[in-house]
């Protein structure tokens, strides 16, 4: 089976295998990125622009603010889960106030 | 390449869902499959269908379509019913109890914790009244809009209720334009006093005089949502009233051909706007979509417009008594945050019909007008107890507020909305004077950048963020001021961002001291904030600590519910039976 990955409801949230997965509203710490000028970014997620799947990641780009220091945009992409066993489709999320690298990846490159 | 939705869209959409909608029902929950509930949610909107977000699986809003506000005699009381009946959930609301009404900002109503096996019994009960739900959502011609008072109103140039229904009777469950790019909003308007709000819809007629008659001038492509507010822009074309429905054809079927199908986010007419301008928008218009000569722009009222202008006159929000040209009278009333509860629904119901003629309107401002009211009536009917919560004089804080649905139902948002709301109305009417001259002062508030609050008209606009207080995570609100419309709309410069929501009450009694302080000689809050720049502004602000009390500043999206008693997302009840019984839930 493949993982079917795809953000709905305007960017509310991903669903992954037809299973509601990954939220907006959550703060996600963002390290080493250009998406504003903190050391540390503290990123609001306000929406799911684009997902896809890098396997065994799924990935995402999201629109949102760091509440740091206020500038806002669509961050690289950034890996919200894992499905290790594609037979399976079981979706493990990352913590995500632990901190993550946003970065250029999405292989089977991007769905909406 | 066409987006996912598009892909299921193609597979089924508009009048057909109803067939599997209600097969659903019969067999159950379960009978969705798994895989497919994406797609099955997302066609569900087209009948008026919205599943409520994570943690609430297996419920429903459910959004009813009024055209113009209007509710006929006989209708009100039925929706009061369907609310009382199917519209409770496993827990209960602190302010508004186990069963409301929501009344919108576009002149419906909601009705939230719809279980799928009730729906067929729902549909019967409204369709036996003329009411229904199809295309209440979705990629659809929505709900139209317009003057609440439209056909009864003392400033009215063209009655604009006939040409209402007849697009609302054209336009519903219509297979030639079920199947758009993205929602379809339209306002019309016949009143000098600009009370459409046709300004942010995607469509707006409003009253233009051309050879002495009066028809309407097109606008096209507004809109709120995102960081992209837009207001519709002028596309120089005027209509008589009997060729309305030929323009909305034609725009709605330019909209079908050359909206963007590929990306949502990209799709609202206001973009094809953007890229083309309002002259390529006529012109193709002219040359593909309409069949006679399109008439150039006649003369607009819009000088005279007066609803959420900034200037305290007119009639505004409707909310109060005014006389009809037939000697009658409308009674409009507050209602906070357009949330009524189930009882005092049927009670409003019944009111309507003993000093009215039975008929009961909703504004766009999410309040209630009492139609038709003879005027030997108007005694009794202001000392009913009900008006005493609903109030047809009330304080400027609680008349100015509106809310959206928030981080009680909703998918988008960020912060709880409709509660706080309340709690800031209550704290303002007892903490902080507005000038004499100020009966109207807005305040909306939106959980999300979505705008379903359209926060940016308003004096002061409140729209969902989080900050951090002593390291904690909490609830905050940007704050924007000096939005409205009137004859030269304008959209709120936000000026202080991430304020930590129990901060916001101070805040607001800061600015309002500022601006009486301040202002020259009867000058208006608009005026007021137009003249000042950004950082003037917000330092005018000074958000601030009082003895105002958040019960939600905490993750309110993280619960399941926000007032449940125990509010964890693992205790969720979700995804129930029919019967509200817990199933294994399969997410
Ligand atoms: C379950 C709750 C709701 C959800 C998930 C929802 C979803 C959305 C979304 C996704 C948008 C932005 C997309 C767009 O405009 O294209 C939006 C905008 C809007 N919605 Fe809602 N909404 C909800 C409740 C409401 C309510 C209660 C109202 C009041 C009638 C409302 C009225 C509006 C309005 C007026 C806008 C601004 C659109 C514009 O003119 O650009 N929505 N909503
Ligand atoms: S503004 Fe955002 S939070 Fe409020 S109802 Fe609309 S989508 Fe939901
Ligand atoms: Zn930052």
């Amino acid at each position: 089976m493949t993982t079917d990955v795809h953000q709905l409801d305007d960017g509310a949230w991903i669903s992954v295998n037809g299973s509601r997965e990954v939220n907006v509203s959550d703060l996600w710490r963002l390290a080493q990125t250009d998406f504003c000028g903190c050391e540390m970014a503290d990123f609001l997620a306000e929406g799911f622009v684009k997902v896809g799947v890098d396997y065994p990641n799924i990935e995402a780009r999201i629109a949102g603010q760091c509440i740091a220091c206020g500038e806002h945009g669509v961050t690289d992409w950034l890996t919200v889960g894992r499905v290790v066993d594609p037979d399976s489709g079981e979706f493990y999320g990352v913590v995500h106030e632990s901190v993550h690298f946003p970065g250029k990846h999405a292989r089977n490159g991007a769905s909406e | 390449m066409p987006s996912k939705v598009e892909g299921w869209k193609d597979e089924a959409y508009g009048n057909e869902v109803r067939e599997h909608l209600l097969e659903f029902a019969e067999q159950g929950w379960d009978a969705i499959p798994a895989d497919e509930h994406d797609a099955w949610f997302e066609r569900f909107k087209w009948w008026g269908l919205y599943h409520q977000r994570s943690g609430q699986e297996s419920y429903f809003m459910m959004r009813i379509g009024t055209p113009n506000g209007v509710i006929e005699p006989g209708q009100l009381e039925v929706i009061g019913e369907i609310a009382m009946e199917y519209a409770q959930g496993p827990a209960s609301n602190p302010e508004f109890g186990d069963a409301y009404c929501d009344w919108t900002t576009r002149q419906s109503i909601q009705l939230h914790w719809i279980k799928l096996e009730d729906i067929p019994d729902i549909f019967e009960k409204l369709e036996s009244v003329g009411l229904s739900t199809q295309q209440a959502c979705g990629d659809s011609w929505r709900n139209i809009v317009g003057c609440p008072v439209a056909g009864k109103d003392k400033h009215e140039h063209v009655d604009a209720w006939p040409v209402a229904q007849e697009l609302h009777e054209t336009f519903k469950g219509n297979d030639d334009y079920a199947n758009l790019p993205r929602k379809w909003k339209v306002a019309i308007t016949g009143c000098d006093e600009g009370c459409g709000q046709g300004d942010i819809n995607d469509l707006a007629f409003e009253p233009a005089e051309k050879h002495g008659e009066v028809g309407f001038n097109v606008r096209v492509g507004g809109g709120l949502s995102r960081k992209e507010a837009r207001l519709a822009r002028d596309i120089d074309v005027w209509v008589p009233a009997d060729r309305a429905a030929d323009v909305a054809h034609g725009m709605s079927a330019l909209f079908r051909e050359y909206g963007d199908r590929d990306d949502r986010f990209n799709a609202r007419i206001k973009f094809l706007m953007d890229e083309w301008g309002p002259e390529k928008m006529r012109q193709v218009l002219q040359d593909e979509f309409v069949d006679f000569e399109l008439e150039t722009a006649g003369d607009d009222m819009r000088d005279e417009y007066t609803y959420n202008s900034g200037g305290n006159e007119g009639h505004d929000d409707h909310v109060g008594i005014n006389e009809q040209p037939d000697g009658n009278y409308y009674v409009g009333l507050n209602v906070l945050v357009g949330r009524m509860g189930a009882e005092d629904t049927l009670e409003l119901a019944e009111l309507a019909d003993e000093y009215g003629s039975g008929e009961v309107r909703l504004t766009q401002r999410q309040n209630v007008i009492i139609m038709d009211v003879p005027e030997e009536n108007l005694g009794d009917l202001t000392s009913e107890p009900l008006l005493e919560d609903y109030s047809p004089n009330p304080s400027p804080f609680m008349r100015g507020s509106i809310a959206c649905t928030g981080t009680e139902y909703c998918s988008l948002s960020i912060v709880e909305t409709k509660n706080r709301q309340v709690r800031y109305a209550r704290w303002l009417t007892d903490n902080v004077e507005l000038p004499a001259d100020h009966e109207d002062f807005h305040i909306h508030l939106s959980g999300c950048t979505a705008s379903c609050a359209q926060p940016q008209i308003a004096d002061v606009s409140l729209r969902g963020m989080k900050t951090r207080k002593d390291g904690e995570p909490v609830e905050a609100l940007d704050i924007g001021l000096g939005g409205g419309l009137g004859e030269d709309p304008r959209f709120a410069d936000w000026v202080e961002m991430r304020v930590p929501a129990d901060e916001v009450p101070g805040a607001i009694r800061n600015l309002v001291n500022n601006f009486k302080r301040l202002r020259a000689e009867g000058e208006t809050f608009r005026d007021f904030v137009e003249a000042r720049d950004e950082e003037t502004l917000a330092d005018l602000v000074e958000p601030e600590e009082t003895d105002y009390h958040d019960p939600y500043m905490h993750n309110t999206k993280m619960t399941w519910y926000p007032y449940a008693e125990d509010d964890d997302m693992q205790s969720s009840p979700a995804p129930t039976d029919g019967n509200g019984q817990p199933l294994p839930s399969d997410d």
